[in-house]
């Protein structure tokens, strides 16, 4: 399958720093994939996502996007608006009075044609479910609803890619529930990239593949269900994994057979089941 | 009756009150917090739970309604709306933002020298609450701004910690921490009430956190209480919890899928401890056939 992202020996050292922030990084990303990625804080997730559309530079190694070697100044603007970063705190990233001028904001600055604005705007805060707010203040909005406009702010660009650093971070149970289904449904059904750094082991079941960093390196990537069945690795590294992952791993320690890749809630519990009535 | 340390009588705020942005944050809350508790305040974004704790250090006045501090209104006069800053320490989110001074160590000093505290009095509330946050006396010399973003927060949680409050309020002390950093800091904060007997109250997202420490849950939704009970009374009315934007604890939700699967799961787990428990005693009773 096509790799849109091709990450070879990437090191990067913050200037007046003497120990690299990363050391190392060899990854590639399958293009319409969702990718999560966890770490504790300081391992290096923000600095990976910055060094993903030109933020910051590698020090040393090669980032290449859609070909495009992020290192290569003739084409930062094609590349970011190839990759589109959503930050943290949402209050950060909003620039205009009105939802929809916000949206506007990328597309006018790359200079689209004028109705074909109107329609990226429209088409992207009703894929976030944002249309019914486009002419309300961002800043009166809670803050899931503001981070999809943000959301919605980088899918005016078109881009291939989306890369969420903790998007999740500041908001309530629901805002989290439809930031992490937005990204997920952009992901499957409109075939965009999406990198999704994150805290919360939850919002890591849904994705393709689950990369762990430490330390500025890669220590585990694999699919979900297979990083969290290394639980010792995760609680060494100041991580955690889904309580469903707990569950089986403590009922496995009490002698009960059950499989540690089953963590979504229902193939847990119909897991615990199946084993029970075995032993009966 | 047991004594309410801090009592709020048909409080309301209203912000921005004749503006066309007029907008009413809480209206007619009643609580009862009583002396040596750890309440657990929840609620979706903009449910009025920040405006709410800002009221009980006098930070913000009411529109309507009082705040009681041990039986007296916080506001009815200045040096009484004065003191009960230091009475009732707030930790803001994200604390770690308003670390101003050189050190360490000034920075935790800076409540208890307004306090105007003598010199040793100073050096003992700062090397405590130090020592409960867990920032070792080695960094006392170094500029705040020099750490990790997890011993930052402890560094600000130390500075409202060094007051000695009675009450400390925090809210959401563990926001973009990762999981250990968390579990740090719950712990501190378990720890902290444990030797002080304080009386606690965290404004928290992680409904996990807030069942597994918390001996009361208040409930917040559209500025108002929505209930106020112990975790299984609220945890145990699912769909209510998920109508108004939050969550049931993940075991929990284990729990109920268990229990639709016909295993015999009590009601009322919401922590990974307990749920292993309950599956592992209906392993020997091998009762699995409901």
């Amino acid at each position: 399958m096509d790799k849109i992202i091709k990450i070879e020996n990437l090191h990067f050292t913050y200037p007046g720093d003497e120990i690299p922030t990363l050391c190392g990084i060899d990854l590639e990303i399958e293009r319409g994939s969702f990718v999560a990625v966890l770490g504790h804080n300081g391992s290096g997730k923000s600095t990976l996502a910055k060094l993903l559309n030109a933020i910051l530079l590698p020090s040393d190694g090669k980032v290449t996007v859609s070909g495009i070697d992020t290192a290569d100044k003739e084409r930062t603007l094609e590349l970011r608006r190839t990759v589109g970063l959503v930050f943290q705190n949402p209050d950060n990233q909003i620039v205009a009075n009105l939802v929809e001028d916000d949206v506007a904001f990328a597309p006018e600055n790359l200079g689209v044609e004028p109705e074909e604005i109107r329609r990226r705007v429209d088409d992207a805060l009703k894929t976030v479910g944002m249309y019914e707010y486009r002419m309300h203040a961002p800043h009166l909005l809670s803050g899931g609803q503001k981070q999809r406009v943000a959301i919605a702010g980088i899918l005016a660009m078109q881009p291939d890619c989306i890369v969420l650093d903790e998007p999740t971070a500041m908001l309530d149970p629901i805002g989290r529930r439809e930031v992490v289904s937005t990204v997920s449904r952009l992901c499957r059904e409109k075939g965009i990239t999406v990198l999704l750094i994150t805290h919360h082991m939850s919002e890591c079941v849904d994705a393709d593949r689950l990369i762990v960093l430490s330390e500025g390196k890669v220590v585990a990537d694999g699919v979900p269900s297979d990083v969290f069945a290394d639980a010792d690795l995760l609680w060494s590294e100041g991580l955690s994994v889904p309580a469903t992952t707990k569950l089986l791993y403590e009922l496995n320690k009490s002698g009960i057979n059950v499989p540690l890749t089953a963590i979504k809630t229902d193939d847990c519990a119909t897991a615990v089941v199946n084993a029970l009535n075995l032993v009966k | 009756m047991e004594t309410a340390i801090l009592e709020t009588i048909a409080l309301r705020h209203v912000y921005s009150a004749g503006t066309p942005f007029e907008k009413t944050a809480i209206g007619c809350v009643d609580v009862r917090i009583n002396k040596g508790e750890l309440v657990a305040l929840i609620g979706h974004t903009g449910s009025g739970k920040s405006t709410f704790v800002q009221h009980l250090n006098g930070l913000l006045k009411p529109t309507s309604g009082q705040v009681l501090y041990n039986g007296t209104d916080i506001f009815a006069d200045k040096k009484t709306t004065h003191n009960i800053r230091y009475k009732v320490g707030l930790v803001f989110q994200y604390p770690e933002y308003q670390l101003f001074e050189e050190t360490v160590y000034k920075d935790i000093a800076f409540g208890p020298k307004n306090m105007k505290l003598s010199d040793a009095e100073i050096d003992d509330c700062v090397r405590e609450a130090a020592r409960f946050v867990g920032v070792g006396e080695e960094l006392f010399e170094k500029s705040p701004l020099e750490l990790s973003g997890g011993q930052k927060r402890r560094v600000a949680i130390a500075g409202v910690i060094a007051m000695r409050p009675e009450v400390l309020v925090l809210d959401e002390p563990t926001a973009g921490l990762d999981p250990k950093g968390c579990d740090e800091i719950i712990n501190n904060i378990l720890e902290y009430r444990k030797q002080s007997g304080s009386t606690v109250i965290l404004v928290t997202h992680s409904m996990d956190d807030a069942a597994r420490i918390a001996d009361r849950l208040i409930v917040f939704s559209e500025g108002g209480i929505f209930m106020d009970g112990s975790p299984h009374e609220v945890f145990s009315r699912t769909e209510d919890i998920l109508r108004i934007g939050l969550d049931i604890p993940a075991p929990t939700a284990i729990a109920e899928k268990l229990r639709k699967l016909g295993l015999p799961v009590p009601e009322g787990i919401y922590t990974s401890e307990h749920l292993k428990d309950a599956v592992l005693s209906i392993k020997k009773g091998g009762c699995t056939n409901a």
